[in-house]
């Protein structure tokens, strides 16, 4: 009966453009408030994005007062740059589809099936999400490299080849795909699926035409931050591609960092916005179809414990092969933090709070995990209410503004850190708004890459609330504030749990700009770790994996608690 | 009702705008007018006692604040382009390999500091207009396993020379020119030792040796190194482009403290960087600039530095701590080079190396 919905909800009129043909007094206000909504999202993405990467990439095209052209076709013409854009995009497109081949029975285990250990389980899968790259490198290293695990036991070594990339990229993106395409289908009400099955479809058929399409936009969601992500991918490129592999982004870090050739730097910035513009139009025109109003359900009622072999066998047969995955990497670097100079023991994280204060290079452990917790839960604010806003603002899909809006947003994933830090420095360097040495500046960073995980978990949740809810409240007299918050949130808590649970790992985890911006001496766990691994020493190194034992633990932790607030608020469905 | 849903946008953006006006006016009264508090634009790998950095509040009366932008390269980047506003009143970092883009730049101020008189001519690269004072030097050379060579009863290499002997074949990681800062000190050696022509033969027999290219030095030093991690990694490659101060750190904190380090320097592979203090043309805080310029020079500080960034003094008759003193090697006769040349011919020389090294 459900199914019947959609042919209900579909003829609406378009909103958002030319006012469209119903275009009553109701419509021209809502226009209104949705551009209300979408005020603060762009204006912080205006002076936080727009302004400092228009400003960097300005400055790169007109050096010496006139304009580089020359340059453009110079940088574009040259064989080892179409070799990096080549290698940046095929690297993309294979992690993309080799994370979501490998998550999506994950997803299905963990919406469908009950079983101990899951939430915990779903905590631990999001960790890899938050260790700083030098450190997952080095665990894939001592796994697939050379004297690894895999060499020692089947002679296999990774290393030299792309797949080491590959399955590292897995490895840290497993959580985008596992929260977001799972969080919607625990919600989504399983008797559609058993329904098709009573008329006859068999089981694969069934998900193929009932369950993938309802999990379509998600999935598609997931795909575009997976690609994203991998694109523009630096830290694991370096350590276990060595030299030989480049993606765009270490091009243009180099470019800029190292020899601060801005003009080369902007031609190939632009040519990663054409890529990415180019796959968000892709998206965008696949997906734009596929959304539609779905019946949600309360997450907890959906799962059930496994009944019968098969379910038994795809709970083992997904869960072990992830539990290696996943834990394996994670075991190695817990091993090496316990793996002391005398044995087994504490001695690495006694020495770690011994050092506490006799320098500045050295943080004590609880400074760091103060700094890392203080800014990630800035920094998740900042997402969720940007974030927030902009996904009401955007829930009626209507109008070439909105979608080039909905886009735009996801720009910042699909931009080099680097530039967004070079332009922060350049751009916002004069009152009122000269934030350099000001500390927000960094949970602003974060929260740029933030937001669009906020957006595009929550708009399939709020896209897929039934239009006609908010309209039986609108006819019971309810303003559309009131209609959102008692229609609208209480289905979209869950998601907003969700986008919380990355904004804060986002942040926790240290991506975007915030690296290559000059910041006032906070170090955070995961700059604590890296300048630990900065030195030489078996008391540097120990230290520095004990510290990354303890961000693991932080962000487990954390997530843990978001997961408790979750489960406890379910009732209210 | 369409008002409440205009009121709630309306008051959402404007909580947002004040934040952003809070935060704006909290950014600039904490960098403002301040005139007790001295900026210190530097790198991620500085480091000074708390200790020390109270006696020269203590001293002067000023407070230094740090910020950091990344590796050694990206931070003077930062400073070029940052000019016209600058981040804070003092860089500390630039070395002779990145000196020459800033100093065309004009990113820094004359000041002759104090002190300087104690510091050798040799390190006073610009001594004419005194725009950085130099404040410490570090040595990059071939590190090499004790415990391997003895084992394999093979005597370590001394010299740049030994590297391409069959002997030593399939026995160096070092790191990438491009990115890595020993990467590039190491190729500059031999840029240095072997000529504008020659480096590149000596490269061609390098590659045809074995050597490894890795990405950064953490990869080479605690992924590949044999030595690293106590002997617990499972590195495969005996000799390694580190630091002369790296067998001092290794035995740092090591207790009970051994006879010797584990590891050993190459004396005859070295390249020497001198690293530069400047005040930041534009300063908010040029008197307090000026006092914390004196201060890297004086004597609480250059003795502070070799246990906190494990490097060289530059002042005459500094005491060397124990660690280095009984670890560390001297390096007598470095490879080195002048910034000019570094800045003209780098690129160019990276490329070349690529070539011949990488692909």
């Amino acid at each position: 009966m459900d199914l019947t919905r959609r042919e209900v909800a579909a003829p609406r009129a378009p909103l958002g453009g030319g006012g469209g043909r119903g275009g009553g007094r109701s419509d021209g206000r809502s226009v209104w408030v949705r551009l209300g909504l979408m005020a603060v999202p762009a204006a912080f993405f205006a002076v936080f994005f727009g302004y400092p990467v228009a400003a960097i990439v300005g400055r790169g095209l007109r050096e010496g007062g006139h304009w580089q052209f020359a340059r453009v076709g110079q940088v574009l013409g040259d064989p080892d740059v179409l070799h990096v854009l080549w290698f940046s995009l095929w690297q993309a497109a294979a992690s993309t589809g080799l994370t979501l081949a490998l998550a999506l029975p994950g997803c299905y285990v963990f919406a469908r099936l009950d079983f101990p250990g899951k939430r915990l389980l779903r905590a631990v899968a999001t960790v890899p999400f938050v260790l700083p790259t030098v450190v997952v490198g080095s665990a894939f290293l001592a796994l697939a490299g050379r004297g690894g695990l895999l060499d020692e036991w089947f002679g296999v070594r990774l290393d030299t080849s792309v797949w080491a990339i590959l399955l590292a990229h897995v490895f840290l993106n497993y959580a985008v795909v596992l929260r977001t395409v799972g969080g919607l289908w625990a919600q989504l009400d399983p008797r559609q699926e058993e329904a098709a099955r009573v008329l006859g479809a068999g089981r694969l058929s069934a998900w193929r035409r009932v369950t993938l399409p309802a999990l379509a936009p998600s999935l598609g969601a997931a795909a575009l931050i997976v690609f994203l992500f991998t694109f523009t991918s630096f830290g694991v490129i370096q350590v276990l591609g060595g030299p030989r592999y480049a993606t765009l982004e270490v091009e243009i870090y180099r470019q800029t960092a190292t020899l601060l050739d801005l003009p080369a730097a902007a031609v190939l910035t632009l040519t990663q916005f054409a890529a990415v513009a180019a796959l968000l139009a892709v998206h965008a025109w696949s997906v734009r179809k596929r959304e539609s109003a779905l019946s949600l359900v309360p997450a907890d009622s959906t799962a059930h414990r496994p009944s019968g072999a098969a379910q038994w066998a795809a709970l083992y047969g997904v869960l072990v092969p992830t539990l290696l995955l996943l834990l394996a990497p994670l075991g190695v670097l817990v091993e090496r933090a316990l793996n002391g100079p005398d044995g087994y023991g504490f001695a690495f994280f006694r020495a770690l709070s011994a050092q506490s204060d006799s320098a500045t290079f050295v943080v004590a452990p609880a400074a760091a995990i103060g700094n890392s917790l203080a800014y990630a839960a800035v920094a998740t604010l900042i997402a969720l209410l940007v974030g927030g806003l902009a996904a009401a603002a955007l829930t009626r899909r209507a109008g070439r503004l909105v979608r080039g809006f909905d886009a735009l947003l996801m720009l910042p994933l699909g931009t080099s850190a680097v530039t967004v830090g070079f332009g922060f420095l350049i751009a916002l360097d004069e009152p009122p708004l000269d934030l350099r040495s000001s500390w927000i500046l960094v949970p602003l960073a974060q929260a740029l890459v933030g937001v669009p995980f906020v957006v595009r978990t929550m708009l399939p949740v709020l896209r897929a609330v039934d239009v006609r809810l908010r309209e039986a409240a609108a006819v019971l007299g309810a303003s559309p504030l009131r209609a959102w918050r008692e229609v609208d949130f209480p289905l979209v808590r869950r998601a907003l749990l969700i986008a919380a649970g990355f904004a804060f790992a986002v942040s926790l985890g240290e991506f975007g700009a915030t690296v290559f911006i000059a910041r006032p001496d906070r170090p955070t766990l995961p700059m604590a770790v890296a300048r630990l691994l900065g030195r030489a020493g078996e008391m540097n190194y120990g230290q520095a994996m004990a510290l990354s034992t303890i961000l693991m633990l932080v962000c487990a932790a954390t997530l843990l608690a978001l997961e408790r607030v979750r489960t406890d608020s379910a009732g209210e469905f | 009702m369409n008002t409440h849903a205009r009121r709630a946008a309306a008051a959402t953006t404007s909580v947002l705008a004040l934040a952003l006006v809070a935060t704006a006016c909290g950014g600039s009264d904490d960098s403002g007018k301040d005139t007790k508090t001295v900026t210190l634009v530097t790198h991620d790998s500085f480091a000074a006692s708390k200790k020390v950095l109270k006696e020269f509040t203590r001293q002067t009366g000023y407070k230094v604040k740090v910020l950091r932008g990344g590796d050694a390269g990206a931070t003077v980047n930062q400073a070029v382009l940052s000019k016209d506003h600058p981040q804070g009143d003092v860089l500390f970092g630039v070395d002779n390999t990145l000196l020459s883009r800033p100093l065309d730049a004009g990113v820094f101020a004359s000041y002759k500091a104090k002190g300087l008189g104690r510091v050798p001519r040799a390190y006073q690269l610009d001594a004419d207009k005194h725009r950085v004072t130099p404040v410490d030097t570090g040595d990059i050379c071939v590190n090499y396993d004790r415990k391997w060579f003895a084992d394999k009863k093979l005597a370590p290499p001394r010299s740049l020379a030994d590297l391409v002997k069959p002997a030593y074949k399939n026995l160096l990681v070092t790191e990438d020119a491009a990115n890595s800062s020993p990467g590039l000190g190491f190729l500059l050696a031999t840029v240095d030792s072997y000529g504008g022509k020659g480096w590149q033969d000596y490269w061609k027999k390098l590659r045809a040796n074995g050597v490894e290219v890795v990405d950064s030095w953490e990869q080479a030093y605690n992924d590949r190194f044999t030595a690293s991690r106590g002997g617990k990694g499972k590195g495969d490659k005996p000799l390694v482009v580190s630091y002369a101060s790296s067998p001092p750190v290794e035995v740092q904190g090591v207790k009970p403290q051994p006879e010797q380090a584990p590891t050993g320097v190459a004396k005859g592979t070295c390249f020497r960087q001198t690293e530069f203090a400047g005040l930041l043309t534009g300063a908010r805080n040029p008197e307090g600039g000026k006092a914390l310029l004196d201060f890297l020079l004086s004597e609480e500080f250059q003795r502070d530095m070799p246990l906190t960034m494990f490097v060289n003094p530059v002042r005459e008759g500094t005491k060397l701590p124990e660690l280095f003193t009984k670890y560390g090697e001297r390096i007598e006769d470095p490879a080195t080079m002048a910034p000019g040349r570094i800045a003209k011919n780098r690129e160019q020389w990276v490329k070349t190396w690529t070539s011949l090294a990488v692909k």
